[in-house]
């Protein structure tokens, strides 16, 4: 019997989790027990959420393949299907279609210092594959994390800051826009403070994602510090349907973002044409 | 050759009626003024010569079908517990299609390549397309739009069809193409066609020559990315552009499609509808951003994709028929052709100051 691509798992929300005033994490589990035991995932691949009557969306699975428990997304607001998904509670039936699309290069990175840049709702993505290499520790170098968000109020997994920042072996740099009264961390637009971090491009990779403009500026501090595009690791977003590189929209030129994507290289992304 | 049968034209209508106690079985006629294919009725006219307005696309990729039927149910002792069960509604029954023409179903050869490989599987589509059988006419009229000779094609093509009828003197030459084809040709009302069969290989050297000389597009694909950035090249082939979408609707190959939900009460259905990348919601983002913002990008990523992308990932197969409906049809008169020629023809130095 072929699978049915387009017919998604039935599955239940366990967990809520508010935020931001924009962004809900939901915790879900397959009915299926079976389904749910066997499911498996790459850190970086992605899921197509229903609610059924509304309509499917596209969002990373940002809980790690170490941590089986529950898969995670988090959802910011944006459109219909957003704003649907943030109506549900715990015990809501959604239904998802996972995983989809590639996934970070987590095998090349053993034995690299791997430096996290992420911005705003842009950190759900590094998150898996963050606490993926937390659990696999020794498999990886020095861990570097720079979070960015407009304001405290705007940082999505407020609640696991604490322990980022209390490990030793994960040395995590907060920073928000302008000042904000009680703020004890860094003030500055990411690619600012990246610069005064300077990480070193010596045996490194840098994973980053977060809106446009502040990828634009991060990739040109990267190059600034002497990362190559090689080096560099984002992933992109396009509207999405099928999830499986068919339904023909999210293709840039011959790449369909489903399907070869979201995930890509600054290398691979310059030899791909110019529509992001 | 295969083993060759003849059928007299006023045989027909008499076949398909046989044909149609078991299968499906649409045919070209009238609807207004479009020429469809449509259920087959023996009160009907049956037209053979012209191409229809629109290819048979949707016998085997509906223009709207359903993908998921789903139920909500409440919990009595918790109302605000909903329960969901959805199922997948496959399609069934066999089909037969009578008097495509080659570049039509060539059509779905592209579609295959996309639909069935060795990684994914559309089960709706396999579900038409394995239960779907074509009876195609060779082309007895070429009109100035059809260009099926450039992708490598020609008026008697048989790929992708099941039964090949070539027009000669009194009926049609009917060739067995594949196995499940020559099924259909058990009817009384053939007979053995070896004497026409000179006629008939006359007759495809005859209407090849009509179409005259094809363009070479093997230079496309790469010829096309070289023009990708040149805005001002894309705005000029597409100002008259009205982003309609109809050259997508008419196109054998165009496969894109939406996925959208519908309710009412406690029902639903997940649909999947033809959609249309000359539409600027097609790649809009909830964000608002849009990677093709204007039909200049818009009309870029159609022929890119059909004479650079697809032959990029398909082995050099371009995803065009040349069936010359987008031409025929386009309300502005844009020319697919054109638009290609003059890419692989475009020299950056002729840029204008």
């Amino acid at each position: 019997m072929t699978k049915n691509i387009y017919l998604p798992e039935m599955a239940t929300i366990q967990e809520v989790i508010r935020e931001t005033h924009n962004i809900m994490t939901f915790r879900v589990t397959l009915n299926n027990p079976e389904a749910m035991k066997n499911f498996s995932f790459k850190p970086g691949q992605v899921g197509q959420v229903s609610s059924f009557g509304t309509g499917e969306a596209t969002f990373v699975i940002n809980s790690p393949p170490t941590r089986m428990d529950y898969l995670q997304f988090s959802v910011m607001r944006a459109g219909e299907v957003t704003g649907k998904l943030h109506t549900l509670k715990a015990g809501d039936q959604i239904g998802v279609r996972a995983p989809l699309g590639n996934s970070f290069p987590y095998e090349d990175m053993k034995g690299k210092d791997i430096v996290f840049i992420g911005g705003g709702i842009g950190m759900a993505p590094l998150r898996t594959l963050l606490l993926f290499m937390l659990d696999n520790r020794a498999d990886y170098g020095k861990i570097t994390l720079l979070y960015g968000a407009r304001s405290p109020v705007d940082m999505a997994y407020s609640y696991e800051l604490p322990d980022w920042l209390g490990r030793d072996d994960l040395d995590t740099h907060l920073t928000i826009d302008a000042p904000y009264e009680g703020w004890q961390h860094r003030v500055g637009l990411i690619p600012n403070v990246l610069l005064d971090i300077a990480p070193s491009p010596e045996n490194s990779v840098a994973v980053t994602c977060g809106p446009p403009i502040m990828i634009k500026f991060t990739l040109q501090a990267l190059e600034k510090l002497g990362f190559k595009d090689e080096q560099i690791i984002t992933t992109l977003e396009k509207r999405m349907k099928c999830g499986v590189g068919i339904c023909g929209r999210c293709n840039i030129g011959t790449s369909y973002v489903c399907m070869d994507g979201p995930v890509f290289t600054r290398a691979q992304l310059r030899q791909l044409p110019n529509e992001l | 050759m295969a083993k060759v049968q003849f059928i007299k034209a006023a045989d027909v209508k008499p076949w398909l009626a046989e044909l149609a106690k078991e299968h499906r079985v649409f045919a070209p006629s009238y609807d207004g003024e479009a020429l469809l294919f449509r259920p087959f009725d023996p009160a009907r006219e049956i037209v053979l010569d012209r191409a229809a307005t629109m290819p048979p696309k949707k016998t085997v990729f509906p223009q709207s079908e359903q993908l998921v039927d789903f139920t909500y149910s409440k919990d009595p002792e918790d109302l605000s517990r909903i329960k969901i069960d959805a199922r997948e509604t496959l399609p069934s029954g066999s089909t037969v299609v009578f008097g495509s023409r080659p570049c039509d179903v060539r059509g779905f050869t592209m579609f295959d390549r996309v639909y069935l490989t060795e990684k994914t599987t559309d089960i709706y589509y396999k579900a038409r397309r394995d239960n779907t059988l074509f009876i195609t006419l060779a082309c007895a009229s070429i009109e100035n739009t059809c260009f099926c000779n450039w992708v490598d094609s020609d008026p008697c093509d048989s790929t992708g069809s099941d039964v090949l009828a070539i027009p000669v003197s009194g009926g049609y030459l009917l060739e067995t193409v594949t196995d499940r084809g020559g099924k259909l040709l058990s009817s009384k009302l053939l007979v053995d066609g070896e004497s026409k069969k000179e006629e008939a290989e006359k007759f495809c050297e005859e209407v090849a020559g009509a179409l005259g000389a094809a363009r070479d597009l093997s230079q496309a694909p790469e010829k096309l990315l070289a023009v990708f950035d040149n805005m001002e090249f894309w705005d000029e082939v597409s100002a008259k552009c009205l982003s309609c979408g109809a050259c997508t609707y008419l196109c054998p190959s165009c496969y894109c499609f939406n996925i959208t939900d519908e309710t009412i009460g406690m029902k639903g259905k997940r649909l999947r509808s033809w959609d249309n990348c000359m539409s600027a919601q097609f790649t809009m983002e909830a964000s608002g951003h849009n990677p093709r913002p204007t039909k200049a990008h818009r009309l870029k990523n159609r022929v890119g994709h059909k004479f650079s992308y697809y032959p990029a990932i398909h082995g050099g197969v371009t995803s065009c028929c040349g069936c010359g409906r987008c031409i025929k049809s386009c309300p502005a008169g844009i020319d697919i052709r054109e638009i290609v020629l003059k890419a692989i023809d475009f020299k950056p130095a002729a840029v204008e100051e």
